[in-house]
């Protein structure tokens, strides 16, 4: 493996994807609005269900349709804590997949059919690197940032959560242990999954706006995760996330093999 | 130029589905050659150097580069070479000298060396004050510019050049031209895709043309300026007086010629180089006053549009 190459390639695209106000826009609203904005809202929910025309009534209702098990891990708090922990811990938890999805995904389409529609791919092939090393070098690209930003706003996320809710909470209540594996067992997966699409998707479009609008749809698994919660079906348990993961990297596996095979030199010069 | 074969082809062919983009090609290219690939655009120029750099699987045939395989060696064969692509391919969103230490990096070169060989370069392109400029502020001249820096950065035995002045003023291009001499002459082996047939002439030790994708002639300009020698035009200016003594001369003879304007001056077709002593003598001999014999030999675009009109009747 030539890791002096690698490293090259992985620091020119965070670098051009760093000059894009095109890609960089997406990356920074999207994580301040769910990291930021989202817990701090959240954590002003006690103070507006004092505001007339809504109750705790309305909360208990939608409590009752929970599983039993989230029912019961709640239940030692006091009605308004409730509110902060469903939301901050629980019902968010899925949302918060959707930054590492994103970004994996934005960079990934920027880098694979971006440059194509950069018409920069020609004179990368004609390097000294192998087929894999392009791949991989791509793939680390759009992952490590992913990374980087999931582990971040995950911090941000639970100082914000921790800091808005003291005055309701009177304690640290965030991150527990469905968290933990959440950030380091799932989000990495579902970056992986996000750019493996992306990849699939990039050898069949010509731009990066085309990549995005085509890619765009793999974000409905994790709506699907957010109804299924909010609806009562099912809830974040560590179990649950633990076997979440696991399924993800699997279809990452498999992504990644087909990836490797449309990654040919041959495939992406005719593409241009 | 050595003996030493760089460059193999022998029935090389690749076909996108129902596309023939190059048929049944074989040449060598010697060390030290420049070697001139002519031909339209899709004749199959630049199919022909991405099967030489192992971007793509030949159909049929095969080639060799230094010896080694473009498909099993890819890496390794790619080391050694360097590439200016029909389209520059730099990214816009990095300055040059970005652009060029992304790639002294991707190919090997030593760490300690990139700063000088990059102000080296710059500075032989004439681009080293807008070096840390974005590209995207570039001129196109300056683009095509840093796209040649970059073949050259990690100094490859071999470089394969497609259209290396284009877009480039007339002080840049001669530049380039002189370049390309030089890099012949230190050894290095230059592979010329070109339309411009001047340069072709001026810089190629053996040019190739091709034709829709097949290989139609090869060899030395002079070589191929035989094959179209019936184009060949001598033009003899004579005493004034001598005119019609001359012109009955050449009809004797069966000489095809006009009288130009001023009527001293004879253009005599088919009359190449080699033809040109004895016609002198024919003429002298008569007691023709000669004062200027000029032969008008065919040049590779002669060379270039004969073959193309003759293939297009063929066709």
């Amino acid at each position: 493996m030539n890791l002096r190459a690698m490293k090259a390639i992985v620091r020119k695209d965070i670098r051009i994807v760093r000059r894009s106000k095109g890609v960089m826009i997406p990356l920074i609203v999207v994580p301040l609005i769910f990291f930021i904005l989202i817990p701090l809202l959240v954590s002003l929910a006690p103070s507006l269900i004092n505001m007339p025309g809504l109750s705790l009534t309305e909360f208990d209702t939608f409590l009752q349709r929970m599983p039993g098990d989230l029912q019961s891990t709640i239940e030692p708090y006091a009605e308004d804590q409730k509110i902060i922990v469903m939301m901050v811990v629980y019902f968010f938890a899925p949302m918060f997949l959707i930054v590492p999805l994103m970004v994996s995904s934005v960079i990934a389409a920027d880098s694979f059919a971006g440059e194509k529609e950069r018409k920069t791919i020609e004179a990368l092939l004609y390097t000294p690197t192998t087929d894999g090393e392009l791949f991989l070098s791509k793939v680390f690209s759009a992952w490590l940032p992913a990374l980087i930003v999931s582990l971040a706003g995950f911090v941000i996320y639970g100082v914000t959560a921790n800091a808005a809710g003291w005055r309701t909470m009177g304690e640290l209540f965030f991150p527990n242990w469905m968290w933990v594996v959440m950030v380091l067992w799932v989000a990495p997966a579902v970056a992986g999954l996000g750019l493996g699409t992306m990849v699939l998707v990039s050898s069949r479009v010509e731009s990066f706006q085309e990549a995005n609008q085509l890619g765009g749809v793999i974000v409905l698994p994790i709506v699907a995760l957010v109804i299924g919660q909010a609806s009562g079906v099912m809830y974040f348990s560590t179990r649950l996330v633990l076997l979440l993961g696991a399924v993800l990297w699997v279809v990452d596996g498999v992504l990644l093999w087909f990836g490797i095979r449309v990654f040919e030199r041959e495939r992406m010069i005719t593409g241009l | 130029m050595t003996d030493q074969v760089v460059i193999s082809a022998e029935g090389l062919t690749k076909h996108f589905d129902e596309i023939q983009a190059v048929q049944e090609v074989s040449f060598q290219v010697k060390k030290g050659e420049v070697f001139g690939f002519l031909g339209h655009n899709g004749a199959g120029k630049t199919t022909t150097v991405r099967l030489l750099n192992g971007l793509l699987k030949p159909t049929r045939g095969s080639c060799k580069v230094w010896g080694l395989s473009p498909i099993h060696d890819g890496p390794a064969l790619r080391s050694m070479t360097g590439v200016l692509p029909e389209t520059p391919s730099l990214e816009e969103r990095l300055t040059g000298r970005e652009n060029l230490a992304y790639y002294a990096d991707l190919y090997g070169v030593r760490e300690q060396d990139i700063d000088a060989r990059i102000r080296q370069l710059m500075e032989q392109f004439g681009i080293l004050d807008r070096a840390d400029d974005l590209v995207k502020e570039y001129s196109k001249g300056m683009i095509q510019r840093l796209a040649l820096a970059r073949a050259l950065l990690h100094t490859p035995p071999l470089l394969f050049l497609d259209e290396p002045t284009s877009g480039l003023d007339p002080v840049s291009s001669r530049q380039v031209r002189t370049l390309i001499t030089q890099l012949s002459q230190e050894g290095h082996t230059v592979f010329l895709c070109t339309h411009n047939l001047r340069e072709a002439q001026q810089l190629c030790h053996r040019v190739a043309v091709l034709y829709q994708g097949r290989l139609v002639a090869l060899g030395t300009p002079e070589e191929l300026s035989e094959r179209v020698q019936h184009q060949a035009r001598l033009e003899v200016e004579v005493e004034q007086s001598d005119q019609a003594k001359t012109a009955s001369l050449l009809g004797a003879k069966g000489y095809d010629y006009m009288i130009e304007e001023g009527g001293s001056t004879f253009d005599i077709r088919g009359v190449g180089r080699t033809s040109t002593p004895s016609l002198v003598k024919d003429l002298t001999a008569d007691g023709v006053n000669i004062y200027k014999v000029s032969p008008q030999e065919p040049d590779l675009e002669d060379i270039y549009f004969a073959l193309h009109e003759t293939l297009e009747e063929k066709v």
